[in-house]
């Protein structure tokens, strides 16, 4: 091997050597591993503060937390949940699974993909200290909204911002090296169209992220101007407009929930047809469907902001575009059913949380359509029946996705079985708790509860001591599925094969498991 | 092992084993973010609790650390690069990835433009009463009349307007005739004429640097003769963040340009194998084609 | 019970399905009995009907909208379990391999978007309705503030303060919560039953948000903008609701309530008001025209003070952190009086801290001050007349 200007010898001790070898890999592998453990650490600490907030929530009247700090644990939950827990985890596993099931031998920009993941402990470290700066952490909700973060946020916020614009930086770096490694490194013979679905949702995500990440920053960069140098973008006094500030995080905004949600549906469509052993229904039509998903998601930013004014046309343009994503979104559900039409299945622990997934996230998105209804979501907007679409999409959705993308791999990644037993065990006992959680939520939502609120009014009691029992056994299945990865990482139930299961098809089947550090070196032929 | 080589016996991939510079890089980035959110802070009287001048220093420090960065981690590259080891492959990577890094540029700007159009076509015109917004002029601000360039903010801020076809103008035949420089010196590269290739880089970049003077006389010239300053209601809010930003990334092409001018000094680029200087180049024309949209929407219409 | 009309179509769709092998309409049925009456019987659960024409549309949309939904989700989870019990691979180990049609795919566009351009249409001239402000009767101007609403009524030319009156002791669960714990303020708006108001909603601050669910009014209040909503109400009686856009702190604590009366006595409530209002004009005249001893001013001061300041300042003046400073030891309450009472006036800008002087009586802004200065161990022993507010004005 020749000398590289940026290669450092080898460490003597062995653990500053295992040390090192994790800060300074270009593995896609080893970083893919590095964002799924960030992601699960996020995870629980966005979950902590849920159950910091649910513990509140139990009973009306004041318990444990001050109203202050109760919006500093939900505004945290939410930036911790989207940008720490959701997004690392799919860009962790698009750095393990695109290279592997487009036959490349790395992803295309190693040492940017390194950057990329680094960036983000840094980030989030700055995002959390705030919790222990003066005034206290943000506390003006996810999104951000001027004047109450600009005017009247705390000090934090600076922090928060430039937090912000370096999970920026991460994301826009990350899915360059995406959509460069898909475009450049596939293996002869895999035309676009043959591309697994989940490269495909994932070239099609890292487009958006492209193209909305820089939007988040520029409006995060326009309230530090309008906090420090004297600006209005955000006031009226000088000719801006609050809502200007709602415009520009939304159309980041919307566009990142199918962010989130887009390599979910990629891995649903892997999953569903191993376990089917059948193919894929309607390749063609999910590529397009999921292209159109994100075009629609461009358009419809508005659905978020029917209450602050908006001229009726715009409100009535906003509500068709947005009703009319339920389309391309009933395609990829009605594929994956007909996928499912007299095959041969299992219900090994992926398809259990691949089909909890379309289950679930069905009902969130009926609930979404709902509330595209724009007379409608004038008595949904800002209730607890928003919290119960959001988490439906989110939980079931996303982290569901995920969790059959674990299951799914594991085996690949570690080169042995999980317990299956405690799969289903957690399969079932997160599908309880997840109901219990957020299902009453609807009801208290329709029944007039407010969101982001730390005390409530008695008829909603009842209601929300049963989401907190429930959120309260949803945190303890994360111990079951962390216990069952470890396990499975330990030895687990015994070896996988390469093919690990029986139905499976694509490139990465092709490699023992566990996958080598380096696979494809020599590009796989597909025909 | 012929299909993991390009036919001259590049490897047809170079992962390169392991890299300091990422994880220098993103130390160096959080010292600079850290560092300027407590600089702000310190240097605004928003928050009265953060005095000091700790800010600053680390701000300052972590700029530094990335310039460090960035040379080691380019001159990496470059050493590779010089060694052979970019294959025909890789190099498409650069573009491509070059090429996206751009676009997530133009999106950043777009975030401006979209504040601009949104002041110019919809917050103005309500406030003072246009749409179903009438109330909010006859209650809130009956004295504001629509007007842009926004001479007087509803806050009752008053400012003058930059003229479009002084500075700006010439600035703007600058930057259309720098962006034709650099494509003759790309044309001389690939004629592999030396000479020409040099004085035609070394004309961008004097180009450029006359530019961001310009500009900083125009800037002078808002602050202390026009009342145009970034308090200055939305029109000087708009104004100097893009035109800001723009400066920021002239810069930032210019520095780009003058590296591989060093570069050429050096002798590297060959007229078949020249990707970093075609990506400052591309870089050079984006920043152009902001300008002329600034040109256009901010100063002249 | 009215609400749910549209749930009676549901044994027509229950019918339907008998087409489906027996098992899985038996399991759908089961499931239904389990679900819906559970939603239909607890009171509450659903979105409200609510007292206006609007709301009782928007509350259709929404069944429609539901039971659309629903239905979609028999047929195509229906569907789902059908396969993941019929095809499983101990019954069915022979996979077919179909796995194109163009015509199921366009199928399966062209149903749902029909169905959702059925469901655009009542909501597009609903919301067309919803944006029609002409021709009200009746117009209040409605400003948000943290955390408290301000009613003027624009042609009457009154105005008042609406705060919330749950006493702090149950929020603390010191003791009991009322009925309408949150939910109950010291001053309700008052408008007419029968005739159309027109409510414009604005903002000191920060952006709130007025919502009263039984008329499906929801407003942003941002400053600096003036939003329109409307409503008419037949039915006089107490309407609540609450502040529904994070507006900091004290967000869960602005609640709406509006008492509808009828259209006469409204207009008495009107005339009583605008007496109300000159009495008070002449009892500013009596306080500020003689000087006011410290045991007069402390139990008002304190009284003030404790509805009005004590959110943020804590009823023992300690302050909440470096936004909310401490009034106990503060150099402003220990300092010189003009500056202190400029500060109570006229607040500072860009902060929560707001201006009084449109709040609260010259008796009550001296009575706070002169508390102020010499409650929690501040001690400077001087006092402020309302004759000297009255001047700083
Ligand atoms: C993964 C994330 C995700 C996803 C995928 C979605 C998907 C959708 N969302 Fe959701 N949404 C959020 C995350 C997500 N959302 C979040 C986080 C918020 C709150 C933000 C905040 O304020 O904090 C939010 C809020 C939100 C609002 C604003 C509510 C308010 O604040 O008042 C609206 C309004 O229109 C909306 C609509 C939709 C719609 C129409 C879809 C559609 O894409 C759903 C489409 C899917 C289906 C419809 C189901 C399958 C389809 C069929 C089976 C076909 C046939 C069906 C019919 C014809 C009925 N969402
Ligand atoms: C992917 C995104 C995601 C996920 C997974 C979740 C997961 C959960 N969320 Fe959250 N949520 C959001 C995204 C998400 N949320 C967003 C965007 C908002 C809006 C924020 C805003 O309004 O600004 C929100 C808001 C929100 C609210 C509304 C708050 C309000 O408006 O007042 C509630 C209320 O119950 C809630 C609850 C929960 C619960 C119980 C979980 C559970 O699933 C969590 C499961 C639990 C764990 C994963 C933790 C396990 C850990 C422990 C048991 C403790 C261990 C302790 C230590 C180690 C110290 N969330
Ligand atoms: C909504 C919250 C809020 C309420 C209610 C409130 N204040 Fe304040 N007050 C503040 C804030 C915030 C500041 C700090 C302003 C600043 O940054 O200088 C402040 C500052 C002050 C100061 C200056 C103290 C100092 O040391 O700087 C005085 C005096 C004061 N308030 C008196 C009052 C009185 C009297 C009332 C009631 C009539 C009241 N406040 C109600 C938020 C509030
Ligand atoms: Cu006012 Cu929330
Ligand atoms: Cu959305």
């Amino acid at each position: 091997m020749i000398a590289h200007a940026d290669t450092i010898p080898p460490a003597r001790h062995p653990l500053i050597a295992w040390i090192l070898r994790w800060i300074l890999t270009t593995n896609h592998k080893e970083i893919g591993t590095l964002y799924l453990c960030l992601s699960f650490a996020m995870f629980i600490v966005g979950g902590a503060m849920a159950m910091v907030f649910r513990l509140e929530l139990a009973q009306p009247g004041l318990q444990y937390v001050g109203a202050d700090f109760y919006n500093q644990m939900v505004t945290l939950h939410g930036l911790v949940m989207v940008f720490g827990a959701v997004m690392p985890a799919f860009v962790g596993l698009a750095n393990w699974m695109v290279p592997l099931m487009i036959g490349a031998p790395d992803m295309a920009l190693p040492r940017l993909n390194n950057f990329s993941f680094w960036i983000l402990p840094f980030a989030f470290f700055m995002l959390l200290s705030s919790l222990f700066m003066q005034g206290g952490a943000p506390n003006f909700g996810w999104t951000l909204y001027a004047p109450l973060s600009t005017t009247y946020g705390p000090p934090s916020t600076d922090y928060l911002i430039f937090g912000v614009h370096l999970m920026g930086i991460s994301s826009i770096l990350g899915a360059i090296n995406i959509i460069v490694t898909i475009f450049n490194l596939r293996a002869p013979g895999m035309t676009l169209m043959k591309m697994p679905l989940f490269v495909w949702t994932w070239l099609i995500t890292a487009f958006l992220l492209i193209m909305v990440m820089p939007v988040l920053a520029g409006a995060v960069t326009m309230m530090l101007t309008d906090r420090h140098f004297g600006t209005s973008f955000f006031s009226a006094a000088g000719g801006g407009d609050p809502v200007m500030f709602q415009h520009v995080f939304w159309f980041f905004g919307h566009p990142e929930v199918y962010i989130m949600i887009l390599p979910g549906f990629g891995v649903a469509s892997q999953i569903i047809p191993t376990f089917a052993r059948k193919k894929l229904f309607g390749y063609h039509s999910m590529v397009y469907a999921t292209a159109s998903i994100a075009i629609l998601s461009f358009v419809v930013w508005g659905h978020h902001m029917f209450t602050t004014g908006m001229p009726l046309v715009a409100e009535l343009f906003f509500m068709y575009m947005t009703m009319l994503i339920a389309v391309p979104t009933g395609v990829k559900v009605f594929n994956w059913v007909a996928t499912m039409w007299r095959g041969s299945m299992t219900y090994e622990t992926p398809m259990l949380f691949a089909l909890g997934f379309v289950v679930m996230f069905t009902i969130g998105g009926f609930s979404g359509l709902m509330l595209a209804i724009a007379p409608a979501d004038f008595q949904y907007h800002d209730t607890f029946f928003v919290v119960a679409h959001l988490h439906y999409v989110l939980y079931p959705g996303a982290i569901f996705a995920m969790m059959a993308a674990v299951y799914y791999w594991l085996p690949k990644w570690t080169g042995n079985m999980y317990n299956e037993r405690l799969g289903k065990i957690h399969f079932w006992s997160a599908v309880f708790g997840l109901n219990l959680t957020f299902f009453p939520m609807h009801f208290t939502g329709l029944g007039g509860m407010p969101r982001r609120i730390v005390d409530y009014a008695l008829p909603y009691a009842d209601l929300n001591m049963v989401s907190s029992v429930g959120a309260g056994i949803l945190g303890l299945t994360q111990f079951l599925f962390l216990y069952i990865v470890v396990d499975a990482i330990r030895g687990g139930t015994g070896k996988a094969t390469g093919q690990v299961w029986d139905g499976a098809e694509g490139l990465e089947w092709t490699l023992p498991s566990p996958a080598p550090l380096h696979s494809f070196h020599k590009p796989p032929q597909v025909d | 092992m012929s299909d993991s080589h390009d036919t001259n016996g590049t490897p047809r991939y170079y992962v390169p084993h392991s890299s300091i510079w990422p994880i220098v890089g993103s130390i160096a980035l959080f010292i600079t973010a850290f560092g300027a959110a407590t600089f702000i802070q310190q240097s605004t009287d928003k928050v009265l609790t953060a005095t000091g001048t700790s800010g600053e220093i680390i701000f300052y420090v972590g700029l530094a650390a990335i310039a460090f960065m960035m040379i080691g981690w380019f001159g990496a590259v470059i050493k590779e690069s010089l060694q052979g080891l970019v294959s025909g492959l890789m190099d498409q990577s650069y573009r491509q990835a070059m090429m996206w890094f751009i676009v997530s540029e133009v999106m950043f700007f777009a975030a401006f433009f979209g504040a601009l159009f949104y002041a110019r076509l919809i917050s103005v015109p309500w406030l003072a009463g246009a749409g179903d917004k009438l109330e909010t002029h006859l209650f809130l601000w009956p004295d504001f009349a629509e007007t842009w360039p926004l001479f007087m903010t509803p806050g009752g801020t008053a400012t003058e307007a930059m003229a479009a076809w002084g500075l700006p103008f010439i600035n703007t035949v600058i930057l259309v005739t720098s962006s034709v420089t650099v494509t003759f010196a790309h044309w001389a590269l690939k004629k592999n004429q030396r000479g020409a290739l040099q004085a035609w880089l070394g004309l961008t970049v004097a180009l450029g640097i006359i530019f961001l003077i310009l500009q900083g006389v125009e800037y002078v010239h808002a602050y202390s003769d026009l009342g145009l300053n970034l308090s200055a209601g939305i029109y000087g809010s708009t104004f100097f963040m893009l035109t800001g930003f723009h400066g920021a990334h002239v810069t930032l092409g210019a520095t780009m340009l003058a590296v591989m001018l060093i570069r050429i000094f050096r002798g590297h680029f060959t007229p078949e194998n020249h990707f970093a200087f075609e990506a400052a180049s591309w870089y050079w024309h984006f920043v152009d084609v902001v300008w002329l949209f600034l040109f256009t929407f901010v100063y002249w219409f | 019970m009215m609400p749910f009309r549209a749930f009676a179509c549901i044994p027509a769709g229950i019918g339907a399905l008998t087409r489906l092998p027996v098992f899985l309409s038996r399991s759908l049925s089961v499931g239904l009995l389990l679900v819906l009456p559970q939603s239909i019987l607890a009171q509450g659960w659903d979105m409200r009907e609510g007292v206006t024409d609007i709301s009782q549309r928007i509350q259709t949309l929404h069944h429609i909208s539901l039971f659309i939904c629903l239905a979609v989700g028999i047929v195509v989870f229906g569907a789902m379990f059908y396969t993941i019990i019929a095809h499983r691979r101990s019954v069915h180990p022979e996979p077919a391999n179909f796995h194109e049609s163009t015509k199921v795919e366009v199928i399966w566009t062209l149903i749902p978007t029909l169905i959702l351009i059925g469901m655009a249409v009542p909501a597009t001239i609903t919301l067309r309705d919803i944006e029609d402000n002409s021709d009200a009767d009746v117009t209040v101007l409605i400003t948000g503030s943290q955390w408290k609403w301000h009613y003027q009524y624009v042609d009457a030319g009154i105005g008042f303060y609406s705060n919330m009156s749950t006493p702090t002791e149950q929020i603390n669960n010191e003791q009991e919560k009322g009925e309408h714990y949150l939910l109950e303020v010291d001053n309700p708006l008052v408008i007419p039953s029968g005739l159309k108001v027109r409510f414009l909603t604005s903002s000191d601050d920060v952006i709130h948000s007025w919502w009263v669910p039984d008329f499906a009014v929801k407003q942003d209040a941002i400053p600096g903008f003036i939003n329109e909503a409307w409503t008419l109400v037949d039915v006089p009686g107490i309407y609540r609701g609450q502040c529904t856009e994070l507006c900091g702190m004290n967000h869960a604590y602005m609640p709406v309530v509006v008492e509808v009366v009828p259209a006469e006595e409204f207009n008495t409530w009107i005339e009583d008001q605008r007496v109300a209002m000159e009495l008070a004009g002449e009892a500013a005249v009596a306080a500020r025209s003689r000087d006011w001893s410290m045991e007069e001013l402390m139990p008002i001061g304190e009284a003030v003070y404790l509805q009005h300041c004590a959110t943020c300042h804590q009823p023992d003046g300690s302050g909440q952190g470096i936004t909310y400073p401490a009034q106990a030891g503060s150099l402003i309450a220990t300092g010189p009086v003009d500056v202190h009472i400029d500060r109570v006036l006229n607040g500072v800008v860009d902060t929560e801290m707001q201006a009084w002087a449109p709040q609260l009586s010259d008796l009550d802004i001296a009575a706070v001050i002169t508390y102020e200065r010499n409650a929690f161990g501040n001690d400077m022993g001087d006092l402020v007349q309302p004759l000297t507010i009255y001047n700083s004005r």
